[in-house]
């Protein structure tokens, strides 16, 4: 138990190491968020669009 | 050899083909992105030593740091390189790739940037020093910023790749301008004369490895992430086209 | 002189471009009394101790000569591009970067010229005295060509772009750091007895550089613009 303490206070630096280290990887999944969103509403949008034209033609 | 590859390069350089390719490609590159990021950091955080002499525990920050530093400088290259291979031979393809590495290099600038500073705080005494490499990190972070602005103004995709490509190229071109000036002025206004010292700590091979390996993670993460948006991208720019018309429709 | 050669064509686009300009004269001095208020808002913000305020000077009016020449970008190609004059310039038989050039030099004319021209009076206002004002001048006349020429490749870039104006400011400035840097970097270098010739070197070799590179950059952006 004390040396998962230990290993988060990183002898009293832990708020600059897992301040990198966190914001990091808060960014990439972030990042990987956005990117799925954005596949996801194009391909929503692009569907939508050709079910329409089928409908006009 | 060189014609079957040329002709393997042209073949992929149609979206169409690209699509499904890349498609089957991220599976791969995040699963080694993972991979190389767990022993990555099992190395920095428990094999490398966890003081370096006069830096604390804190220098644990360096292999997340060096590799965001690196990958920020890398991708504008690559970017501008796609860049160029699309304004000069009118690639679609590298067009494409050169707007989807932009947001992700922007990221890592930043995180340069950030674990730059909470590093500068333990081992300076503070967040933000006008030193010649924060501060053409910084500029580096202006120049992601203007690329991506001038390609979400222009309306036309076309147009806004081939601008912002050029726009990519001249940036490219003055970095080396930029940084040589940015050190020039520093020196000139004496100002702090820390550096990593990085001879020193190149020398414990735990401390490179960690290092080119979380690098490593980096780079394939980038690899997945853009091929993943450059996917959306082809969608976009190919909607028009009987393929995407086909695929979006099938999957309702 | 034939009326058909390169030469011929370069000066009247540049005769033509300071008429035009002539007859609108609020353009040209908006951009010279922006560059005179914006200095003269430093004292009124920073304190009117004179001794601050020359070892800001060098830095404060640079900055300033830097958002003035900004300022009058928008303007160097969209009246044309408003009007189709630049397609007709995408006609012509001669090179575009060389009407580039003719145009850009016109700019500078209009708005870096008064700027330097107008100088030593902020430097004065400032408190620095007569050798750093000369110098300080030619590093703005060395400097400020160099800026309209890096300039009008942001300019060509967001030729009809929603808010360009900003944009061009967003694009054009991290440009312009090397050229701020040697620039204020010179009279505060001879005011520290190092002298200042390294730093007219260099601002010369980007000058020079940016006539070679940027007329072929903003040609090449101009027809992307108007592709």
């Amino acid at each position: 138990m004390n040396a998962i303490a230990d290993f988060f206070h990183i002898g009293g630096y832990g708020f600059y190491v897992w301040g990198s280290y966190g914001v990091t990887a808060l960014f990439i999944a972030i990042e990987i968020y956005l990117v799925v969103r954005a596949k996801h509403t194009v391909t929503k949008r692009l569907a939508r669009l050709s079910r329409l034209n089928n409908k006009v033609s | 050899m060189g014609f079957k590859n040329s002709i393997i390069w042209m073949y992929f350089s149609s979206p169409r083909n690209f699509y499904p390719l890349a498609g089957k490609l991220i599976p791969w590159f995040a699963g080694l992105a993972a991979i190389f990021a767990i022993v990555g950091l099992y190395i920095s955080f428990f094999v490398a030593p966890p003081v370096l002499s006069d830096q604390k525990e804190y220098y644990v920050i360096i292999f997340i740091h060096v590799a965001a530093a690196w990958m920020s400088m890398f991708i504008y290259v690559v970017m501008s390189v796609y860049a160029f291979i699309g304004l000069v031979w009118n690639i679609k393809m590298s067009e494409m790739m050169a707007t989807a590495l932009a947001p992700t290099g922007a990221m890592f600038t930043f995180l340069a940037l950030w674990t730059g500073a909470l590093w500068g705080r333990p081992s300076w005494g503070t967040y933000w020093v006008w030193d010649a490499r924060l501060t053409s990190e910084l500029i580096l972070l202006f120049l992601y910023i203007g690329f991506m602005s001038l390609q979400s103004a222009i309306d036309d995709p076309r147009r806004a790749a081939r601008a912002s490509g050029l726009l990519a190229i001249v940036g490219v071109i003055n970095i080396p301008i930029i940084y040589f000036s940015v050190r020039w002025w520093n020196t000139l206004h004496q100002g702090f004369s820390v550096t990593p010292t990085q001879t020193k700590q190149l020398v414990d091979p735990a401390i490179f490895w960690g290092m080119i390996i979380v690098a490593l993670a980096c780079w394939m993460y980038t690899i997945a992430v853009v091929l993943a948006r450059v996917r959306t991208e082809i969608l976009e720019r190919e909607r028009q086209t009987s393929w995407v018309q086909g695929l979006v429709g099938g999957q309702k | 002189m034939s009326e058909g050669s390169l030469l011929f064509a370069w000066r009247s686009m540049l005769v033509r471009d300071v008429m035009l300009a002539m007859r609108r004269k609020a353009d040209v001095l908006t951009t010279l009394f922006f560059f005179l208020i914006v200095v003269s808002l430093f004292p009124l913000g920073v304190g009117p101790e004179l001794e601050t305020l020359r070892q800001i000077a060098p830095g404060v009016i640079w900055v300033a000569a830097l958002l003035a020449a900004m300022l009058s970008l928008g303007r160097l190609f969209s009246d044309d591009y408003d009007d189709g004059t630049l397609e007709q310039m995408l006609l012509l038989p001669h090179s575009l970067s060389m009407m580039v050039l003719s145009k850009v030099f016109a700019h500078w004319l209009l708005s870096g010229l008064p700027l330097v021209v107008f100088s030593p009076l902020l430097g004065m206002q400032l408190g620095l005295n007569g050798d750093a004002i000369i110098l300080l001048m030619i590093t703005l006349a060395l400097g400020t060509p160099a800026l309209s020429l890096i300039g009008a490749v942001g300019a060509g870039l967001t030729l009809g772009v929603r808010g360009g104006g900003v944009l061009v400011s967003l694009l054009v400035l991290p440009l312009y750091i090397p050229i701020l840097i040697f620039g204020a970097g010179a009279v505060e270098s001879a005011a520290s007895g190092l002298g200042a010739d390294a730093h007219l070197s260099i601002l010369g070799a980007f000058f020079i550089g940016a006539l070679v590179v940027t007329p072929l950059s903003t040609a090449a952006a101009l027809r992307i613009s108007l592709d």
